[in-house]
């Protein structure tokens, strides 16, 4: 089954058990480039799961994860690589990369899915800068030739930096947080720790950002700032966006594509209107069977 | 005013019933430890001897310390906390913090220079060995293991083994193959790096008290290997007789070519000693330069956010286990260099030398110093080591404790005290702030509550 010319990440028949629990039961779906995906469900229905998944902090029990760089000709490929054993397949022009056999830090170093976290996890007592500094690791790594280099302060690692810093320099100015660079990120307010670790997700250079609730604890004001930065990502920057959340004004403004997950199995895939008007979702989200999802909505008056 | 009267009684009434308690706490404690005293008497029988009146000293001491204490340290310890830190304060601590290193490398450099001048040669020999060198040998320790600790935030109970391997290495190849201390030297780094790594592969998957408890049993495999190891390493006996390093080709000894006779001096043992000196003072200049250099570059930030948040790492791709495996085989390579310094300067050394204590008094070193902080780190080994170095000859308390007072006895209670005294008033060590490795417009220390201590 070759994917569709767009697609970009392909997740198939993806179980994760832990002990008896089933966590995400054969969930397939798939997004595309140029788009914002939204994964939603109600709590516990086993969407950081996936995340985890994808980003290669959980082995996935079953299922495949395939990810293209370039060419959408590479998905042709898919079967022969997973028949192969190996993790990565690369052709002149594209590539392709099965996530759920790479270790964590290699699917953000080598496929390029960056991610963020539910509680954010950024690096407190390192300045806002170095926060984005220690993202641009890898580039920076090869360039201070494996440190041994580095350590004797070859102009191409000077120049390599300076550049490193440039990058952080415009991401802090899309955030607001110029001001702010040499300050501890741990100092920053909560508002402005979201949009940090974001920026720094994306100074990994990623062909994927997944974001685990975003807008998670954001006021009004700020959560439409998040809309607008995730917006400019995808249009600006051509990055294609996975994201779970809770807050429908974050959802149904900027998604393309909305999956919907309910105790581990998907339950509704498709447009924003088409996800909101399903009766499914409705019920999973208002916790009933889907036969009273009528006697519900008479007695809310929808 | 009332209230404040009010607050103010109750204040004094709760000093002196906490005087109370640690009074009867001390009661308590020293009645069978100094109320009662074991002789044995002329026919060799135990006989049980009261010191109530020095018993009663000693908790009214204690009494009053803690009455001291709770009225006028605790309150101003409170105002100093509460009270903004005023600008003439803060200059003058910009105005230490401009100049304290230069004027410390400054001091390191013409310190066996000051110390001839005042104590001449024949006294100058001890000062600069058993001080000067010592403290230089700690302080490069604590560089090595502060890379490991204070910046990969991975604790390390074991650093020691490290520092004997360098200097076991040394011993065995210059004794058995005659190569220059040159040549080994690097050598010796090598090796320890090279079991820093091995010792790195399987138990970095460890994390926190687990990875303490594992480098705590490396350190002592690596002493027993060195005691049981008899054909190798002589065992207990040691190896004696390593060849000491020479002044480029020019030994030190009293002959016709030694370092004396070649420049036309009188022979003295103190040449030998300034040089070894000079030696161990590059070989820690070379540390520290090489972590500050390796905190600007990508593997130091590295570590520091591993130190910070070993997940978050991982989602921006760092691989690290490497970067864990770089902090332990570089820390353990500096401990490498020292090692083999030590058994060059020794000319003897034995599995003695390296019990876990002195991977212990490294690692104080390092967490009174402030983790990270490598001005920290030397101030607290010349505190640590000099001090108790100069504790070793303190005579003048004998003149004020009477004849009969040693004061090497009271090193270890000294030391305790000023480790409690660091740990009340410094939790987070001397220096507890953090530099940042790069800054966009102006460099701004970070504050010790945000930088986190690492746990694994």
């Amino acid at each position: 089954m070759a994917g569709n010319s767009d697609t970009l990440l392909k997740v198939e028949h993806l179980t994760m058990r832990f002990g008896g629990l089933v966590a995400v039961d054969n969930l397939s779906f798939e997004a595309r480039t140029g788009e914002i995906t939204a994964l939603i469900g109600p709590n516990g229905a086993g969407k950081t799961t996936v995340f985890n998944c994808i980003t290669g902090f959980y082995k996935p029990t079953e299922g495949r994860i395939g990810l293209r760089h370039g060419d959408a000709a590479v998905w042709g490929k898919l079967e022969a690589l997973t028949e192969s054993g190996k993790r990565s397949h690369f052709a002149t022009g594209g590539a392709l990369f099965l996530l759920e056999r790479m270790p964590d830090f290699q699917v953000t170093q080598q496929a390029r899915v960056a991610r963020t976290f539910q509680n954010i996890r950024l690096f407190p007592g390192m300045t806002v800068l170095e926060n984005l500094l220690v993202a641009q690791h890898n580039g920076l790594m090869i360039a201070s030739g494996y440190t041994l280099l580095g350590i004797f302060g070859v102009p191409s690692y000077t120049r390599a930096e300076v550049a490193a810093v440039e990058r952080a320099r415009l991401w802090l100015e899309r955030i607001g947080l110029l001001d702010r660079a040499d300050d501890p990120a741990g100092d920053l307010a909560y508002g402005a720790q979201r949009r940090l670790e974001i920026a720094r997700a994306m100074c990994t250079d990623p062909v994927l950002l997944c974001l685990d609730e975003p807008a998670a604890g954001l006021n009004p004001r700020e959560s439409h700032e998040l809309n607008e930065l995730l917006l400019s990502i995808r249009e600006r920057d051509g990055i294609s966006i996975l994201l779970i959340e809770h807050d429908m004004s974050v959802v149904m403004e900027i998604s393309d594509h909305i999956i919907v997950l309910d105790y581990g199995v998907k339950i509704s895939d498709g447009a924003p209107e088409a996800v909101r008007n399903d009766p499914k979702v409705i019920a999973a989200y208002l916790g009933v069977h889907d036969e009273e999802v009528e006697d519900v909505h008479a007695e809310v008056g929808l | 005013m009332a209230a404040g009267t009010k607050n103010g009684r109750t204040y004094t009434a709760r000093a002196f019933r906490e005087a109370g308690i640690t009074a009867l706490l001390a009661f308590g404690l020293f009645l069978p430890l100094i109320g009662f005293q074991t002789v044995t008497n002329i026919r060799n029988e135990l006989i049980l001897n009261t010191r109530w009146s020095l018993l009663f000293a000693i908790v009214g001491i204690v009494a009053c310390g803690r009455l001291f204490y709770s009225l006028v340290v605790a309150p101003w310890l409170e105002a100093r906390r509460l009270r903004p830190v005023a600008a003439t304060a803060s200059a003058w601590r910009g105005f230490v913090g401009k100049w304290f290193v230069p004027f410390a490398i400054g001091f390191a450099v013409a310190y066996p220079m000051i110390i001839i001048a005042t104590a001449g040669f024949g006294g100058a020999l001890k000062w600069v060995d058993n001080f000067g060198i010592q403290v230089l040998i700690y302080i490069m320790l604590g560089w090595g293991l502060n890379i490991v600790v204070g910046l990969a935030g991975l604790l390390d109970l074991g650093y020691v083994a490290f520092y004997a391997v360098g200097a076991y290495a040394y011993a065995l190849l210059a004794k058995e193959f005659g190569f220059s201390f040159w040549i080994l030297l690097p050598l010796a780094g090598v090796m320890s790096s090279f079991w820093g790594i091995l010792l790195g592969f399987p138990v970095l998957r460890l994390r926190g008290d687990y990875l303490a408890i594992v480098t705590l049993a490396f350190g002592e495999i690596v002493r027993i290997v060195l005691i049981n190891f008899v054909d190798l390493t002589n065992g207990y006996a040691g190896i004696s007789g390593i060849p000491r390093p020479s002044f480029f080709g020019i030994p030190f000894n009293a002959d016709d070519n030694g370092f004396a006779a070649v420049f036309g001096l009188e022979f003295s043992p103190i040449y030998r000693t300034i040089f070894l000196y000079y030696l161990i003072l590059a070989l820690a200049f070379l540390t520290a330069f090489v972590t500050v250099r390796l905190r600007r570059l990508p593997v130091g930030r590295a570590w520091e956010a591993l130190r910070e948040d070993e997940i978050a790492c991982r989602s921006l791709g760092i691989n690290t286990t490497n970067t864990k495996l770089t902090a332990f085989g570089i820390g353990a390579m500096f401990a490498g260099f020292a090692g083999s310094f030590f058994a060059a300067r020794q000319g003897f050394i034995s599995p003695e030398s390296f019990t876990f204590l002195e991977s212990a008094t490294i690692l104080s070193i390092v967490v009174l110093g402030g983790m990270g902080s490598q001005i920290g780190v030397a101030i607290a080994a010349v505190a640590m080591i000099g001090g108790t170095e100069i504790m070793r000859d303190l005579d003048f308390l004998k003149q004020i404790f009477g004849a009969s007072f040693d004061p090497t006895q009271y090193r270890m209670l000294i030391f305790g005290f000023g480790m409690v005294l660091i740990m009340v008033l410094r939790p987070r060590g001397l220096i507890s702030t953090r530099e940042p490795s790069v800054f966009l417009k102006e460099r701004k220390a970070i504050s010790a509550d945000l930088v986190k201590e690492g746990h694994g």
